[in-house]
Order: C-alpha cells, then structure tokens, then sequence
C-alpha cells in the first residue's frame, strides 16, 4: 500500500470518465465560437459508411479535426460537391464533444471546395487577357461542315461523355469515322493532356471537326477547360471545335475559344452532324423530283412522237385515194338524195293533177245529184223557151236515164230582168 | 449535254453523292439533252439516291482510338466501352 497515494484523497476530488467528459462537453458546448464556424483544411480519409453518415478528418500541416456529416446533409452535399482525399475544402459546422469517443469533432453541415472565389478571379483576369488578344472574337470561329467524314473526340475513354456522344453519332449519322483521343478530364494532368490531345488529332488525323466533352459537374471539376492551355490549343486547332462540357450555366475558356458551344455532350453530338433522318426525307423528295423530271421529258417526247405521227398519216399517198373515193361516196349519195327528191316532187304534181281532172268529170258532177237534160234532138235545154209544155225530155242521171214531157215552165227571175 | 463519264459512285463520300444526285436532278428538270441522255442521267440518279439512301440506313459507326502508332479500334477487344 503506498500511503502517499491516499494523501490527495481529502483535497482534490476524482471525477469519473462521464463526469469529466460531461464537462467538457459543457465548456466547448457553452462557447458561441464553437457553434458555428467554417473551417479550411484537406481532406483525409473521407468515407461513408453504410449508414450514409460521412467520417472523415481535416488536417493541415499542424493539426487534425475529427469531422461527421449525418446522412441528411450528406444526401444535400452530393448535389453540390464531395471531397475527395488531398483536397482543400472549407467546411461550415459546429463544435461538439462525443462523449463514447471521448474526443470532439466538428459536425460538418456543408462544405465547398476552398478557395473557390479566388480561382473565380483568376477565371476572370484570365478570360479578360484572352479576350483582348482576340482569342474568343467571333471572326476567328469557323463554319462547320455539314457532312463531316471524320470526328475527333477529345475526352475520357471511360466517362459518359464518349457513350452519350458515340449513342448520338450513330443514331444520327454514322457514316463517320470517329477518332478518340482519351484523356483526363478533371485534376492537373487533365489540361496539358486535353491541349495536346486536341494538337495530336490536328496533326496525325486532321478530322472535320473535333469534340472536346466531359459529363456534368461541378464547377471545380470543369476547371481543366478553364486553363489557358486549353483555350489555346482550341483557338489553334485547324479543324473547327465543339465544346460540350457538361454545364448549363458555366461557360469555361474552352467555350469561349470554341467555334461552336453546346451545353452537354449529346448537344455537341447533334451539332456536328446532320440528322439522318431530315436527310432521308430530304432523299425522298429528291426521287419525287428525279421521276418527275424524267416522265416530264418522256410525256414531251410522246407528245411529239404523236403530232409527227398525224402529220405523217396526212401525207400519206394511200390517204388521198381514200379520201377521194370519200368524195366520190359522197357525190353518189347527193345524187341519188336529188333523184328520188325529185321523183317524189313529179309524184306528187302527177297526183295533184288527177284530183282536178277528176273534178272537172262530168260524171261526178252528176254523182252529186245533177241531171243533164236534152230535147229529143239531143240538144242541151238550157233555156225555158226550148222546151214549151208538151216538149218530150230525155234526162241523163248519175245512175241512169229517164224520159219525161215538159209540164209548164217558169223563165228564171234573173234571166226577166 | 457534253458526253462525260461517270465517277465511281462506291468511291464517293455521302456529300460528294447528294451533290451530284442534285445536280442529276436539276438537269433533268431543265428538259435538257437527248432521250438516250436522259435516261442515262436518270439512272445515273437512281443510283446516286440508293447508294446515299443505303449510307444512311446501313452504315456502321467506326470508333477508333489514337494511340502512339496511329489509330487501334475502339473499344479494343475485352476492353469495356
């Protein structure tokens, strides 16, 4: 037993673990500092762990913080950004004990990555530079071409990038040979890589046109099309440039200095070749006209071949005799129409005449109850004196004669006057 | 219509063809040349329009890579595209 040991006992009191630990978490917890603050360092041994809770250490070269980020924020920072190890960032949280642990940690809220404001302007002073040299002026750009033979792609061989750009190229003209130049497109190999990936294409492919494309992200990993090399290189190329690095808001160097900008890969796709199927209608309407054209020229010549045709049949010796045995046809029917006109006309005179002479026979006068009368010399009475009473008569009738003997007679009133 | 002679369409790039098919087709519509011409032109149209009309419905994205010698196919075998 070491007495020394126990001596203390009386004056100073011993704290348990829990005691101790609660009140230091009292102390740091109390502080106003401690609630919220950003805190800049690298990041290290960043890991989510199966609960979706991030673990992970900021240091720098004199000091480490233990830091946490509940799932809940973490699911917020994915959007915007995660660090990955080595990098820099600036984190916002607060102060607080873990009392299992026995340490404090930082219990991050959010995090970007640091230094952002300052890279935003050097950007600035970059592209001013740029621009004044002429870099971005809209003389410099060049027309595309519209049936480009050969693309150059200037982008990771793995990213989505390729595979939304290959997708887009055979979907809408794949009669392209498309040369890839791989590259990093994020961290700081990517830009000297890009650069030279863009003059290796100039020089050993000389394509149509070249793609320089990554997928979305952040503002941090678009930086590699950010850097004066990368602008240069675009500015230079001999073919002409589309940009699509992956950003709808951000225009970086590369689009600037690019002759054409399009917001994503699949864009850039659709901008450096025609669309097979407005081309194939475009074909459509071209055999429309190429059969129009040429039964347009048969129809002529048809045309033609018939009006010579007629004009040879007029000509044609045979066609004389025929049409003068027409004629001849033709007078023969006159004629005879004339006869028989005629014989009807004499037909009918002849008919005309037998009427009247019919009407002048003495006999039909008599059939109309009229009697001729005579004396018996055979003379015509026509006066009362030639046939005093007593005269014998003889009187012919329609049907027959009678005799008869002269009674009285009467001299006509007229004949008195 | 001068004679001439015609360039080997399977040699020809999609915009070499549709230009000539073009022009094929705007000849044919001036009502210009011989029967004998025309029809020619017009075959010669025909095959223009096939021969861009098979490009484009039959025609094989090639994908390459550049690589330190030259170009290599792209994806090279067993590598996942």
């Amino acid at each position: 037993m070491q007495p020394s040991l126990f001596s203390f006992q009386p004056t100073i009191p011993t704290w348990s673990v829990a005691e101790l630990t609660a009140y230091i978490k009292g102390l740091i917890e109390g502080d106003e500092t401690l609630e919220a603050l950003w805190v800049r360092g690298e990041v290290s041994n960043f890991k989510i762990a199966a609960s979706g809770h991030a673990y992970f250490t900021l240091k720098d070269d004199r000091a480490q913080l233990q830091c946490v980020m509940w799932k809940t924020q973490v699911r917020l920072q994915r959007r915007e950004f995660l660090p990955r190890d080595g990098q820099q960032v600036e984190a916002r949280g607060a102060i607080r004990v873990y009392e299992a642990g026995g340490r404090y940690q930082l219990y991050v809220e959010m995090m970007r990555p640091a230094g952002e404001g300052e890279l935003y302007r050097d950007f600035l002073r970059l592209k001013a530079r740029l621009e004044a040299e002429g870099l971005f002026a809209e003389e410099r750009k060049r027309p595309l071409p519209r049936y480009p033979r050969v693309i150059g792609v200037v982008t990771s061989a793995h990213g989505a990038a390729l595979r939304d750009i290959l997708n887009t190229l055979r979907r809408r003209f794949p009669l392209v040979r498309v040369v890839l130049a791989p590259t990093l497109v994020q961290g700081d190999d990517a830009p000297p890589q890009i650069a030279a990936a863009i003059r290796a294409l100039n020089e050993r492919v000389q394509p149509d046109v070249i793609l320089v494309a990554r997928g979305g992200g952040s503002l941090e990993d678009l930086w590699a099309f950010n850097s004066e090399d990368v602008a240069r290189a675009i500015a230079d190329s001999a073919a002409p440039v589309i940009s699509g690095v992956g950003h709808q808001t951000d225009f970086t160097l590369a689009d600037f200095a690019a002759d054409r900008r399009a917001p994503t890969p699949t864009a850039a796709a659709e901008l450096a070749v025609p669309d097979r199927t407005d081309l194939l209608a475009n074909l459509a309407s071209l055999e429309v006209r190429l059969r129009r054209g040429i039964e347009a020229r048969l129809e002529g010549w048809r045309r033609e071949l018939v009006a010579y045709e007629l004009t040879l049949k007029r000509h044609e010796p045979m066609a004389r005799v025929f049409s003068q045995a027409q004629l001849l046809d033709e007078i023969a029917r006159r004629l005879e129409n004339a006869v028989r006109h005629r014989l009807a006309l004499e037909r009918s005179k002849v008919d005309g005449l037998a009427a009247r002479l019919e009407a002048l026979n003495p006999q039909a006068i008599l059939a109309r109850g009229y009697a001729v009368v005579t004396t018996a010399s055979g003379e015509l009475v026509r006066k009362p004196e030639q046939a005093p009473p007593g005269t014998l008569l003889h009187i012919k009738l329609a049907e027959g004669e009678v005799d008869a003997e002269t009674v009285s007679s009467v001299q006509a009133e007229r004949d008195e006057k | 219509m001068p004679e001439q002679t015609f360039q080997d369409i399977s040699e020809m790039t999609y915009e070499q063809a549709l230009a000539e098919l073009e022009s094929v087709v705007q000849a044919l519509e001036r009502g210009e040349g011989t029967l004998e011409e025309t029809l020619t032109l017009y075959a010669r149209g025909q095959a223009l329009l096939q021969y861009c009309r098979r490009l484009l419905t039959e025609a094989e994205l090639k994908v390459e890579r550049l690589t330190a010698a030259g170009t290599a196919e792209f994806p090279a075998a067993g590598e996942v595209e």
